[in-house]
């Protein structure tokens, strides 16, 4: 680190290049220090030849040379260059725009009366009457809640539970054992939630599930899961804790992983036991992540797991008021049976955007304020 | 961790293995849990349907029989037909999106295209705001005209802004160097990335690839946004209808005595389920340390 020659390119993790060639520097006096201390670099500091520095500042002069003034002068000049990257970016950026952007203008249909024949822009306006209506009926609040609920039950229990059997994971001395538990912990997060749909009807349905199999084995009554709203809230979240815990494993895994192995070294000779080390170091260490996959859950509170609710509860209206959340009542209203229509059905879909992004940059605000490196933006 | 654990074997003392212990059968537990749906789906698809009649689904039947499967085999039709429809969107979805992706991550990388943070932060605002179901819904049927399309499930799942970032950040691990000293020798920009560039991110390819595969293999949503066609319905949503249809029957039946001979044979739904679990299942150990780092490389950042 102390030493880097005259004759060096420094680049730090964000790209940023900084030149000192042949002791007439484009950026006079930084010491490799400053440059840490500045872009807080940590291992990114790469000695070249002269043959490549002196390559580095032609590229860099050249790039010089191309910045007028005019901001169109210097695009045309960077495809004029570049025009084969441009064209290899080109697929993705037309995808995206297609897909993802084009899509966006249309939710106009929210604030008018949408006309099938009319189309989304020549359709009537009426404003926020189509919010209004929700918001009358009650419907906006009741799953509203129930996807804040949902959302929070899953991060919390599912982030306790990940940890747990991540540092489990993490203790045990099989090296093979762990390697077969955490795949096959993994794998249900790789099975469609069709197939867990087909899992809960194995298990729940009147005549021939497996519930109701060890009911009628042990002299009961079978129990009618498809009529009973009350416990499907339970079922819901184990099978979300079911099917997501190999992939938080795997995370949390990783960030014990990355703990210095010689801070238990110290413990164990100052006599810690296991659970003292897991108390004491491995707990207090995972706290950063911790709070950063919160931060971020919590960030996306408002969007519902479609895949998971539909395919458990379908469309079995008697399970709804428990189990109805935002995005499948949308998923309703546009196939469903006519009582709502586009407009409405849009409108909810706006709401759960617009709430979602204020949320997402809320939490991003936070993060940058705690721990800067941390933030997605 | 094989560090650690040595320490760990080292000094011991009764407290510590008494725990040790714990964990192994807990996890032992857990790991039961997490396969207990799979084993019961098996052996469910397994079993004699005047068994399911009368006392349910087993996890052990008393007799074990391949009706399912043979009545599954000898018409074949709908189960051939929606394998093909999955396969093959799977496979062009995959290639498609390897390449759209490969390529947008290598150009987000190259240090000397000044548009990189411009372009970043389009791909980038796709995950914080999107249109929402409905004006989708109306582009992909108005406009677009993909109503009973194939297309209509390969282009919602041919690329993502994680995936790309993804592919961006394992390129940023090969050094420099390369590009620049294949620049000296005269080759253009797509040589660089086709050459040089790809063969040496396999990893990332199969990682970014395997999920993607894994996605379009489990499509059956946008199937149920827009396929009425028989011959188009792939094989998850296949199944999704096959089981949903029994839901309702159950549902208005509840309670009364039920004529099982009526009822679609419960066995074949699990024997379907099973089928379309396997490819996954048996590819899954060969495939599933790409998972382990994409998890990780994902869970770093966005």
């Amino acid at each position: 680190m102390k030493d880097v020659p005259e004759q060096c390119v420094v680049k730090d993790v964000n790209d940023y290049i900084i030149y000192c060639v042949n002791s007439s520097p484009i950026r006079p006096n930084i010491s490799p220090f400053t440059v840490n201390r500045i872009f807080g670099v940590k291992e990114e500091i790469r000695v070249k030849t002269q043959m490549a520095a002196a390559n580095d500042k032609a590229l860099y002069l050249n790039q010089q040379a191309g910045q007028s003034g005019n901001p169109f002068k210097n695009l045309a000049y960077e495809i004029r260059k570049h025009w084969i990257l441009f064209l290899m970016i080109l697929p993705a950026t037309l995808y995206l725009i297609v897909f993802m952007y084009l899509p966006m203008p249309g939710v106009y249909i929210a604030f008018v009366n949408y006309n099938v024949r009319k189309g989304i822009f020549a359709s009537p306006f009426v404003g926020l009457q189509n919010f209004a209506f929700l918001v009358k009926n009650g419907q906006l609040w009741l799953i509203t809640r129930n996807t804040i609920l949902y959302n929070l039950v899953f991060l919390l229990l599912g982030n306790v539970l990940q940890i747990v059997v991540a540092v489990m994971l993490a203790e045990i001395g099989s090296k093979l054992f762990r390697k077969l538990s955490q795949s096959m912990i993994l794998l249900p997060y790789f099975i469609s939630f069709v197939i867990v749909g087909a899992f809960a009807y194995n298990f729940f349905n009147y005549n021939s599930g497996f519930v109701n199999t060890i009911l009628k084995g042990l002299g009961q009554d079978p129990f009618s899961f498809y009529t009973s709203p009350g416990v499907w809230k339970y079922i819901i979240v184990a099978f979300n804790l079911w099917h997501g815990l190999g992939y938080g494993v795997i995370v949390y895994l990783a960030a014990i992983t990355g703990i210095d192995t010689q801070i238990y070294e110290a413990a164990m000779i100052d006599g810690a036991t296991r659970g003292q080390r897991i108390r004491l170091i491995t707990m207090p260490l995972l706290k950063p992540t911790f709070i950063m996959l919160i931060m971020f859950g919590l960030g996306g509170v408002l969007r519902g797991s479609f895949d998971l609710f539909y395919n458990l509860i379908g469309n079995n209206s008697v399970l709804y008021p428990q189990t109805d959340i935002i995005d499948t009542f949308v998923f309703r209203s546009l196939t469903g049976s006519g009582q709502f229509n586009f407009s409405q059905s849009a409108a909810v879909g706006l709401y759960q955007s617009v709430f979602g992004l204020i949320l997402v940059l809320t939490v991003n605000a936070i993060v940058r304020k705690l721990d800067p490196e941390n933030a997605l933006f | 961790m094989k560090k650690k654990s040595q320490v760990t074997r080292r000094h011991y003392n009764h407290s510590d293995i008494a725990m040790e212990t714990a964990f192994y059968v807990v996890l032992t537990l857990l790991t039961l849990i997490c396969l207990f749906p799979f084993i019961l789906m098996i052996t469910s698809s397994f079993m004699n349907e005047n068994e399911i009649a009368r006392d349910g689904f087993k996890l052990i039947p008393r007799e074990w029989s391949v009706a399912a499967y043979k009545t599954l085999f000898t018409n074949p039709r709908k189960l051939i037909s929606s394998y093909r429809v999955t396969i093959l969107i799977t496979a062009i979805g995959t290639v498609l999106g390897l390449l759209i992706m490969s390529m947008a991550g290598y150009v987000l990388n190259r240090k000397d295209f000044k548009y990189r943070n411009g372009f970043s932060f389009f791909i980038y605002f796709t995950t914080l705001f999107s249109g929402g179901l409905v004006p989708t819904y109306i582009l992909y049927v108005r406009y677009l005209g993909l109503k009973d399309s194939l297309w209509a499930m390969i282009f919602p799942g041919l690329a993502s802004a994680w995936s790309i970032f993804l592919m961006r950040n394992f390129l940023k691990s090969i050094p420099d160097s390369l590009y620049e000293s294949a620049t000296i020798d005269g080759a253009g920009d797509f040589r660089i990335y086709w050459q040089i560039f790809m063969p040496l991110s396999v990893p990332a390819l199969a990682t970014v690839g395997l999920f993607t595969a894994i996605a379009f293999w489990n499509e059956w949503y946008n199937a149920m946004l827009y396929i009425s066609k028989d011959s188009l319905v792939p094989l998850q949503y296949y199944l999704q209808k096959m089981i949903n249809q029994t839901n309702i029957q159950q549902l208005l039946a509840q309670g009364v005595a039920i004529d099982t001979t009526k009822l679609p044979t419960q066995s074949i739904k699990m024997a379907v389920a099973v089928m379309a679990t396997g490819p996954v299942i048996l590819f899954y150990p060969f495939v599933q340390r790409y998972f382990v780092s994409g998890l990780t490389i994902g869970a770093v950042k966005g």
